[in-house]
């Protein structure tokens, strides 16, 4: 058989969750690390990063409806998907996500951006005709106040969506990590850390996200960045990148330290057939050169080579923690459960599973938020941000 | 004389177990109306299986009978059961060497290593009493029978191969046709009519036994109690009802 | 508490979700297959769908229904222990309908797929190397497929 190494046993020869299911989590990861970010400000009150407050939800919106067409795609049937809502099978992991996923997209998200959004909403409303202003009208629910006393409902209402909101977004992604870290069968997969993990490299990608479209919307607009908040919000990635390193490498300690029976195989693999996703692309180019360049970054005086450094450290973390995804799907993968040998993913390009279609999913969530940003424009007045105008 | 155990399963098996309700069914078969069979009540039995690794020879006519018997696709690597064959060299157990040329299904060509313990293993589902397989899935598509079999509702399966992730002996595929999951049936359709499954039926050295643990009278009993027997995996505490006797500490 | 007024939107919003909710148990309601739960976690109707598969292999006493000579014949044997049909191919089209016929096997080939020499088959399990016991002649010129011991 082409692309066997060993033994495998017959049933194990071809993979069963391909890039479709590696996208999913790090589209989900970016959701779940855009969302904290913004929490960040709504919630811990750290100021500086007010500027990039609303642009922080609408990627998580834009990404978070998105993140379900991977998994259709993926499906034998997805015609049958909605049987997790009628009857989810209470012992599985899976079955209770699309409880989670909705509780997350409609209670927190959506009511947070429509609290945040509710004053530009009702103008619009009344400033706009045809079928922008149905919309709008839609969108408003048919409600026209935005009298101060209002606003300060919403505000004080928006903060406790907020703080229900960050466990619910560490849950969302969380549960990714326990759908792989509780299967027993997979020892690339099975350990309590998985979730953990799984948590910390989405924030690391979430914020570096937002971090990369703030400076691009930036440039879009012609206006000078906001350098303190772009300062912060660097630092608060490199703070969730030691987090995330210390536990990959907490993982990999364990790991090797203990070398149990499927030890030496793993090991075969990583430096085999994982050797340029786990090593070069995840440690190297998507871990330890961002931090280099994010701690770097701290001592050097010009804003405009600052911005560079963050722009590529931005981009090799994205591309690091897709590494990730991909090492601990694919990887899980590669071995056979007889720990004698080894298999090869058959990558396509134009099947409903394959690279082309991949590549689109990725591309979608910018259109998407590219007509989000139209309708609720992040920033109305320049103020950068969430509101500023709220009465004293 | 040495304790013949293929006589022992087999005889009492087969003639005390099987040929009264098997003749009766076999009259619904033949009438056309197999999945009338009257008389099954699930709750009365437990199914097990036995594999005596000691007696297979490799001949690969289980696999050949199940897949005939169960419509699974003859193309390559989608098995409900196979053979594997070890060849293990006494200085380096920890590394044996195993194949199982699709699946065993035309047998084994003969071996050339020298100085190797070789032998072959017949492998099928568990039908595991605590199934990963069972609990992972998200629509409740696959369930234990109330008589110990695992099955797959293939009229409710989403084909999210979470199962399949779960199995640790890699009994799972997703069928190419359906799209849904699929495995051994442990021959559902059969044993529910007195029947054997397809692959016990063929066997020809009495390598593979279907029992019932709820009968007090299946020789499985006497079986299970006189022989050492192993369970595959026992460390992932899933409970299998596959029963091997002769295991040797290589098999994976 | 401020005015009802600075809050009524917030009620509206609570209002969609309540008819969200409302429209997602209704949807469950009809949805749900009538026949889940009643067994476990599962539609119980899968339990007849897993038993109505056709019967391709008859069971050796199907066989003995009609061919009992041919199991006189095999008693006292080495052979007597082994289905009908595993030399013979499925054949239950056979059994419900004896004009359908049945497969006679190739009277070397099919000895073949037991008896040739392997260092995996257990031992005490008779092989032969064929060539050398017989040349290029079939097996059935001297040995009895149902009788093969001389």
């Amino acid at each position: 058989m082409d692309g066997i190494q060993g033994f495998m046993y017959p049933n194990e020869m071809e993979l069963q969750w391909g890039l479709l299911i590696v996208l999913y989590p790090f589209i989900t990861g970016l959701v779940a690390g855009a969302f904290i970010l913004a929490s960040l400000e709504r919630v811990f009150d750290v100021q500086a990063v007010k500027p990039t407050y609303r642009l922080a939800l609408l990627t998580a919106l834009a990404f978070m409806l998105v993140a379900p067409l991977p998994l259709q795609l993926h499906l034998g049937h997805p015609e049958r998907s909605f049987e997790m809502y009628l009857t989810p099978h209470t012992t599985s992991a899976m079955a209770m996500f699309g409880f989670v996923y909705l509780w997350y997209l409609m209670a927190v998200l959506v009511v947070e951006i429509w609290l945040e959004y509710r004053k530009e909403i009702v103008v619009a409303w009344q400033q706009s005709s045809g079928l922008k202003r149905m919309a709008y009208g839609v969108l408003a629910l048919g409600s026209s106040n935005i009298s101060p006393e209002s606003l300060r409902v919403d505000d004080r209402v928006g903060r406790l969506v907020t703080i229900v909101g960050i466990p619910s977004a560490f849950l969302l992604h969380g549960y990714v990590g326990f759908i792989f870290g509780s299967v027993k069968a997979n020892p690339w997969w099975s350990t309590p850390m998985m979730p953990i993990v799984f948590l910390f490299s989405a924030i690391v990608s979430g914020v570096a996200l937002v971090m990369l479209m703030y400076l691009v919307m930036t440039w879009y607009r012609k206006v000078p960045v906001d350098m303190r908040c772009l300062d912060t919000i660097a630092r608060y990635l490199l703070y969730a990148f030691v987090i995330d390193l210390s536990l990959e490498l907490l993982d990999l300690a364990h790991r090797i330290y203990e070398a149990d029976e499927s030890f030496k195989t793993l090991d075969f693999m990583v430096h085999t057939r994982l050797f340029l996703s786990q090593i070069v692309l995840q440690m190297v180019v998507g871990t330890l050169v961002p931090i280099a360049l994010l701690v770097f970054a701290r001592v050097v005086r010009s804003a405009r080579v600052r911005r560079v450094m963050y722009v590529m450290a931005g981009v090799l973390t994205l591309v690091g923690i897709f590494a990730m995804r991909w090492n601990v799907v694919i990887g899980g993968q590669l071995f056979s459960k007889s720990f004698l040998g080894y298999t090869t993913y058959k990558l396509e390009f134009a099947t409903r599973e394959g690279l082309g279609v991949s590549l689109a999913l990725l591309v979608l969530p910018f259109v998407v938020l590219a007509g989000l940003v139209r309708l609720l424009p992040p920033w109305p007045d320049a103020s950068g941000g969430r509101r500023d105008s709220l009465p004293s | 004389m040495p304790f013949d155990r293929r006589a022992f399963l087999q005889q009492t098996g087969k003639l005390l177990v099987l040929t009264a309700p098997a003749a009766a069914a076999w009259d619904y078969v033949i009438a056309g109306e197999a999945d009338k069979a009257p008389g099954y009540d699930a709750a009365a039995h437990w199914w097990a299986m036995i594999i005596d690794v000691e007696q297979c020879i490799g001949c690969g006519r289980c696999v050949q009978a199940c897949k005939a018997e169960n419509g699974v696709s003859l193309e390559p690597h989608y098995f409900r059961t196979w053979v594997e064959r070890y060849q293990i060299d006494p200085d380096d157990p920890e590394h044996p060497y195993v194949d199982s040329p699709n699946g065993g299904y035309d047998g084994f060509p003969e071996t050339t290593k020298a100085g190797v313990k070789t032998f072959f293993v017949p492998k099928l589902c568990n039908q595991c009493a605590d199934s990963p397989c069972v609990q992972v899935c998200p629509v409740g598509a696959t369930f234990q029978t109330p008589d110990g079999v695992v099955l797959v509702d293939k009229d409710y399966c989403l084909g999210c191969r979470y199962c399949v992730q779960a199995c640790p002996y890699g009994c799972r595929y997703i069928n190419p046709e359906t799209h849904t999951a699929d495995k051994c049936t442990l021959c559902y359709h059969r044993i529910t009519k007195g029947l054997q499954t397809a692959c016990v039926e063929v066997c020809p050295t009495g390598a593979r036994y279907l029992g019932d643990l709820k009968n007090p009278n299946d020789p499985i009993h006497e079986f299970l109690r006189t022989h050492k027997v192993q369970v595959l995996k026992p460390q992932m505490a899933t409970h299998p009802k596959t029963f091997y006797n002769g295991l040797d500490g290589a098999v994976r | 508490m401020p005015p009802f007024r600075s809050y009524e939107h917030l009620l509206r919003l609570a209002a969609l979700f309540a008819v969200g909710v409302a429209l997602f148990l209704g949807l469950r309601w009809v949805l749900v297959p009538s026949d889940y739960g009643r067994l476990g976690p599962y539609r119980a109707g899968a339990l007849a769908a897993n038993q109505a598969r056709p019967i391709v292999y008859a069971g050796q006493a199907a066989c003995i229904d009609c061919h009992s000579d041919v199991a006189d014949l095999r008693k006292a044997n080495s052979h007597a222990r082994i289905s009908c049909e595993t030399c013979h191919g499925p054949l239950a089209a056979h059994a419900m309908d004896p004009a359908v016929a049945a497969a006679r096997p190739d009277p070397r080939a099919i000895c073949a797929v037991c008896h040739l020499p392997s260092a995996a088959k257990p031992p005490g399990f008779k092989t032969v190397n064929f060539t050398d016991h017989a040349g290029l002649e079939a097996c059935t010129t001297c040995h009895r497929a149902h009788a093969p011991k001389l």
